[in-house]
């Protein structure tokens, strides 16, 4: 069985499932986020008056924190009174980060277990090993009320990445290669098992890049088979014990997809789908007026880092914003005391409260008809920074920080001291 | 069997551009929501869809955030159902969920263009357009449940036991 078959026959109490099969299964974890509010008043319509299992629940305050409307603040008292009427234990408030990076720091994001959240980047915790997929707010109601939700059990395509990553390359450029090469609906409802010897090399954090951004070709989770790299992040970290799940060595695929990495140029993703992508120097040149470096995507330490070593020392281009925006309150506090914070203003930018910030255009930085925006997130549909007239280019931290420096799309490989290793 | 007038997109039509993020976190009633319906992607959907009007679209439709609200709208602007290609997971299972059907429709919607008439006869599984019938694959029975109970909540109600929710 692949890794999704085996885990939700694990999860539904089955010897073996097939694809297309519907299970009922009990989620280990279940995330929501300032969507919380709506989602206890969808609660309050089945009739339930108690949270079954309050300990399941990881809620984390991240969207529009903190809050800039009056709106946005009456939602998230509501999310308090909810949690501490429910008794709901794992609750963070705005402040501590974007709950995909939140869930791995505080030890949910763990092997072999089922998390679904309300948000679509919930896919990001199979990097962990987890199978994790998004789900809508009725169904995360449903959830509260029963912890039983369906299923159906996915066929599975293979990704194999041979070679290696050279910096200033990064796992962004590669799943952006990805999703460009099969398209945006390339993996629609699959489970997608991440493998070869790039991925094996690569950092924890890099890994979630590419489960992160699963989502964005249609796949319903993104595995990569957790390891020691996995195993010693999680070291202090998980909240219980975990067993790790892997894909039988027989598994049958419906697809093998293999990549190089060796050979990898970086790449843009144009307005206005994920999948439109063209290597740098095709967009080369092109005007820009706000960069965004961080999001649930890149905004960790090691992407705070490889930006830093680019902008060290130098200024962003007149007439060009940059805005960082860390991953959570512990990157923050990372980036702190390496002196990253410390370069990234000296340099101009300006930085925001980790949370999710203007990336799905709710505040903090959104965009006016006309403008041009390159970020490090992971969508560049029309209208989400703010004006539908706007443009957003997406690119790894490494593009994002050259450009910043120069105020057009810039190949890091151009700027990356000593220059590509 | 429904009746009803398309709208018609292509491929990839996202959950942004259903309903902005911008009011994702507002509470907002049904009529403010579908004021908002297709805002990014066709500002002139919201003032003149009809009660039981169809949309028609390519592949991949709904893909993008899990955003509830990309089904409550359109339910609510009089959508009757949405007919496409291939949809992104999150968005079927939202719109079952608030019991507006989705059909997944393999051929003929190539042929279906802006303001023509299509016929669904849910019964059979059936699309019919200019004297063409489609075929398209019934809902799996536990999801079917869902849709004909008018969504996830009077469904799991049902299942309590309890009575329609007012």
């Amino acid at each position: 069985m692949t890794f999704a078959e085996k885990i939700l026959a694990q999860k539904a109490g089955l010897d073996h499932v097939e694809p297309g099969q519907i299970v009922t299964v009990t989620p280990d974890f279940c995330m929501s986020h300032d969507n919380t509010a709506a989602i206890s008043k969808i609660f309050g319509k089945i009739g339930v008056e108690r949270v079954k299992d309050p300990e399941r629940f990881v809620i984390v305050l991240d969207h529009t924190v903190p809050p800039s409307t009056e709106k946005y603040a009456l939602g998230h008292k509501e999310i308090r009174q909810f949690v501490a009427q429910q008794g709901i234990v794992h609750f963070y408030d705005g402040g501590v980060g974007i709950c995909h990076q939140v869930l791995p720091e505080k030890g949910f994001a763990l092997p072999g277990t089922l998390i679904l959240g309300s948000d679509s980047h919930t896919t990001t915790y199979g990097a962990f090993g987890a199978f994790s997929a998004g789900i809508g707010r009725s169904e995360m109601a449903v959830l509260y009320a029963t912890s039983k939700i369906w299923l159906k059990v996915p066929s599975t395509f293979k990704i194999v990445v041979h070679g290696r990553l050279r910096a200033p390359l990064t796992s962004k450029d590669l799943i952006l290669k990805i999703i460009g090469d099969i398209g945006a609906d390339g993996a629609l409802y699959r489970s997608v098992e991440f493998t070869g010897a790039a991925i094996t090399e690569m950092s924890q954090a890099a890994r979630m890049v590419l489960s992160n951004m699963a989502i964005e070709m249609g796949a319903k989770n993104g595995y990569i088979a957790p390891d020691d790299k996995t195993f010693r992040f999680l070291e202090g970290r998980a909240v219980r014990k975990y067993y790790p799940v892997y894909p039988d060595s027989d598994a049958s695929y419906e697809k093998v997809l293999e990549f190089d990495a060796s050979d990898l140029i970086p790449q843009v993703a144009k307005p206005h789908t994920v999948d439109n992508v063209a290597p740098v120097e095709e967009v080369a040149g092109t005007k820009i007026d706000q960069v965004l470096l961080g999001t649930c995507t890149n905004g960790r330490l090691e992407d705070l880092r490889l930006a830093a070593r680019i902008i060290a020392g130098k200024k962003i281009a007149t007439g060009v914003r940059m805005l960082v925006l860390p991953a959570s309150r512990e990157v923050l506090l990372d980036a702190l005391s390496e002196g990253l914070i410390d370069t990234f203003v000296r340099a101009g930018a300006m930085v925001l409260n980790p949370g999710c910030g203007p990336c799905l255009g709710v505040h903090e930085g959104v965009l006016a008809p006309g403008e041009v925006c390159l970020s490090t997130a992971n969508r560049n549909f029309k209208g989400r920074m703010g004006s539908r007239d706007a443009e957003i280019y997406l690119a790894s931290p490494a593009t994002v920080a050259a450009s910043a420096l120069t105020g057009v799309i810039t190949d890091p490989r151009d700027v990356f001291e000593g220059g590509a290793e | 069997m429904i009746e009803g007038r398309v709208w018609r997109y292509g491929d990839d039509v996202n959950t942004d551009v259903i309903f902005p993020g911008k009011y994702t976190y507002q509470p907002l009633t049904a009529e403010e929501m579908a004021q908002h319906a297709l805002e990014d992607l066709d500002p002139d959907f919201a003032k003149e869809v009809q009660e039981g009007d169809v949309i028609v679209a390519g592949a991949n439709f709904g893909c993008g955030s899990s955003r509830e609200q990309a089904a409550t709208c359109l339910k609510a602007a009089g959508v009757a159902a949405v007919i496409a290609k291939s949809f992104a997971r999150i968005f079927f299972r939202n719109a079952i969920n608030n019991g507006l059907p989705v059909i997944e429709l393999k051929e003929g919607i190539d042929g279906i263009a802006k303001g023509d008439t299509v016929k669904i006869d849910f019964e059979n599984g059936i699309v019919i357009h200019k004297g063409n019938e489609y075929h398209f694959p019934a809902l799996p029975p536990e999801v079917l449940a869902i849709l004909e109970d008018g969504g996830l909540i009077p469904h799991v109600r049902k299942e309590m036991g309890k009575e329609k929710y007012p």
